[in-house]
């Protein structure tokens, strides 16, 4: 018989209590381990929107949080707008060629930032799709990126394809959705879909989209968009920029709005639309007629991307945003003190438990002062004596932050798939936190503290006189 | 009077010149303890000039209420310590043992009856034999602890816990776990205390027969006369204890 044995007993005969404070600790490592795994899930979902497979943000002048908030998180209200051939700067001559034509100088060039960019990605924003954005891009945007940490992962399809920038079944009028979208609003490959302009509840577009493809999680804001072809986004009513025409033709100003802000111009007429809507084959908007809301840059290499952010900010144009750079500002300014905050609440719950041990075994100690003089009579030294205490004080503390932890990783267990669908990251019963190793020492280090009074009682306890 | 009532003082005190150290298992010398009064005051409690026990002797201790027995025995045990004196158990002087190796030494070399038992309540029968000699870390416990309960009667009663025993199971229970670990000297005090006269017999004799055939040396304290009356050698502490000679005198 060892006196781990002889503490059990001791701990069976005040059951009640035992499991009341040992239940106590298990709630308490139970919060450490939730709030474990969710910061380290806000981590890694943090670090994986900063694994965004571009390195800059090129985007109107404004606050570059908002433009990160509204580009890669698709929140807060959009940003103003840049010009279409301000992206084209961005693209070779080739290209260049194709959007202003072969004749037209410009199309003859490179773009002045051609040679410093690897990847250059346009999208348009403004309309939802119920509470979700709609993002109006280029099939590069899931062909060409890739991320992740090591930016090697490409966006997959859990169902469908990537749009086309025009197919012969749906012409410019192609859609995919994020996994969140498709599991909340319950719309799969082939069905239609119709934004709405400017804001959730704005008016619908009558112009609707095939979904193509439904992404698989990955874990991105991304799983939480509505991409559509950015030509079938231009040729919606209202999202063409409006522009002077020569007043011999007896126009004016033509179709307002644009690809921007759409909610401040939800009231316009729609008379362009027409030259474009009205005729049997739908022709791609005007370059002039275009605008972007931001330019997802993928630099060629990180050394030239300072530079290159600075040649933009001395344009009056626009700005480079890096958007590692502004989400972990807002991870450390905002997210971090959070998470620090839960986590010591936390470890608090945790050390109360620990001292509701102690009361526990302390208030015990006066029923157990015989029981200890017993065991000293009969040859146990102060130091044995002491060591039952602590070891009691460790089996409840133990005990009760193994079924804690157990409990913990159950609910996360429970909980995955739904965190899964929402973030991408997925939890199953044995993920654990490097954090959690320490919840092993520091559960012995409370045990210890908490059982140090009633040892130290014990250790002192006089024999002949409780005899 | 009984003839062993009448030894003396004289019995005690003298220690014989000759007096062969190996085999005397108990032998104190100039032992004096005092507990401290409220006030600050010294309460004397023991003055024993001398007392010894030989090995595998049995003596039954008398004496009256509050003179001084269980401190005797708590002394012996190594439970309390003397202000002064010598107090050799088994060949060694206990008082100049560090209290770890007096607990060692109370643990492997003295076996302790209580009075009210003493058991310790959450544990079965068993366990609590076992306990006696856990501290003594002696191999095969168990095998032993279940020899022992059997020899006292018990073999049928090994997982019942002290409540779920009678008062006379329990004493047995006791006295099972005192000598489980072959203790040299067994201290009773006042075992029959608690115990129905019908049984108070039966665990006299179970004491006496097991520490006969176990060749452990025996001193109970009892003030049951009866009981006394059944040893070869009994001591009134009022004679060896010159405390106690003082405060019968006043």
């Amino acid at each position: 018989m060892n006196f781990w044995k002889i503490a059990w007993r001791s701990i069976q005969q005040r059951a009640l209590a035992s499991s009341l404070t040992s239940f106590s600790m298990a709630l308490g490592v139970m919060l450490v381990v939730c709030v474990l795994v969710v910061y380290n899930l806000v981590s890694v979902s943090f670090r994986n929107n900063a694994s965004l497979g571009y390195n800059m943000i090129v985007a109107a002048k404004g606050g570059p949080l908002q433009v990160v908030l509204n580009t890669v998180f698709y929140l807060s209200s959009p940003v103003e707008n840049i010009p279409y051939d301000y992206y084209l700067e961005f693209k070779d001559a080739e290209t260049r060629a194709a959007a202003f034509g072969e004749d037209n100088s410009d199309g003859q060039r490179d773009g002045k930032f051609a040679a410093f960019s690897k990847i250059a990605i346009p999208v348009c924003l403004g309309d939802y799709f119920h509470r979700f954005r709609v993002v109006g891009t280029t099939p590069e945007l899931f062909d060409d990126l890739r991320f992740g940490p090591e930016a090697d992962r490409q966006y997959a399809f859990a169902e469908g394809r990537n749009f086309v920038t025009k197919s012969a079944e749906h012409g410019y009028f192609e859609a995919v959705v994020g996994s969140i979208v498709a599991a909340e609003v319950g719309v799969r490959v082939g069905d239609e879909i119709a934004p709405s302009h400017g804001a959730p509840d704005g008016h619908g577009h009558e112009q609707k989209f095939t979904i193509v493809g439904v992404l698989a999680p990955s874990g991105t804001p991304n799983d939480r968009g509505v991409f559509i072809n950015m030509e079938g986004f231009y040729l919606m009513a209202d999202h063409a920029k409006p522009v002077k025409k020569d007043a011999s033709n007896g126009e004016s100003e033509s179709a307002p709005a644009a690809a921007k802000g759409h909610d401040e111009h939800a009231d316009h007429d729609h008379a362009h639309d027409h030259d474009h809507h009205h005729h049997g084959e739908l022709k791609p908007l005007p370059i002039e007629e275009r605008e972007v809301t931001a330019i997802l840059l993928r630099t060629i290499s990180p050394l030239v991307t300072p530079g290159l952010k600075n040649m933009i900010n001395e344009g009056n144009q626009a700005q480079g945003v890096l958007p590692v750079q502004e989400i972990y500002t807002l991870f450390d300014l905002f997210i971090k003190p959070v998470q620090t905050v839960l986590l010591v609440l936390t470890a608090m719950i945790c050390v109360t438990s620990g001292i509701s041990i102690l009361v526990s075994i302390y208030n015990s100690m006066n029923d157990r002062r015989q029981d200890i003089a017993i065991m000293r009579a009969l040859g146990a030294g102060r130091s044995t004596v002491m060591a039952i205490v602590l070891a009691e004080a460790a089996i409840l503390a133990l005990g009760g932050g193994g079924l804690g932890w157990l409990a913990g990783h159950g609910i996360i267990a429970l909980a995955g798939p739904t965190i899964e669908q929402q973030t991408g990251v997925l939890l199953r019963f044995f993920d654990f936190t490097s954090a959690e190793l320490l919840l092993i020492p520091a559960l012995m280090l409370l045990a210890v503290v908490v059982g140090l009074l009633p040892a130290f009682s014990a250790y002192r306890t006089d024999v002949a006189r409780s005899l | 009077m009984c003839k062993t009532l009448s030894l003396g003082i004289a019995n005690f005190v003298l220690e014989p010149a000759a007096l062969n150290r190996q085999a005397t298992m108990l032998y104190l010398q100039d032992v004096k303890k005092s507990y401290t009064e409220p006030d600050g005051s010294a309460l004397p409690i023991l003055d024993i000039p001398k007392f010894h026990l030989a090995v595998g002797e049995q003596a039954a201790m008398l004496g009256r209420s509050g003179c001084g027995k269980t401190t005797l025995l708590h002394v012996i045990a190594g439970i309390s310590r003397p202000d002064s004196g010598v107090v050799r158990v088994a060949g060694r002087d206990i008082t100049t043992l560090s209290e770890v190796g007096c607990d060692r030494w109370r643990a492997e070399k003295i076996g302790y009856v209580f009075q009210t038992f003493n058991l310790l309540s959450g544990f079965s029968a068993l366990e609590n034999v076992m306990l006696g000699m856990a501290f003594a870390r002696i191999a095969q416990a168990e095998k032993r602890a279940r020899d022992l309960l059997d020899h006292v009667g018990l073999s049928h009663r090994l997982q019942h816990k002290p409540a779920a025993l009678s008062v006379g199971e329990q004493q047995r229970v006791a006295v099972a776990r005192a000598l489980a670990k072959h203790p040299k000297l067994l201290l009773a005090d006042e075992p029959t205390a608690n115990v129905d006269p019908a049984n108070q017999q039966h665990i006299v004799d179970l004491i006496r027969d097991t520490c006969r055939e176990r060749e452990v040396t025996l001193l109970m304290v009892t003030h049951a006369r009866e009981i006394a009356e059944q040893f070869e050698k009994v001591v009134r502490l009022e004679d060896v204890n010159q405390v106690s000679e003082q405060t019968t005198a006043s």
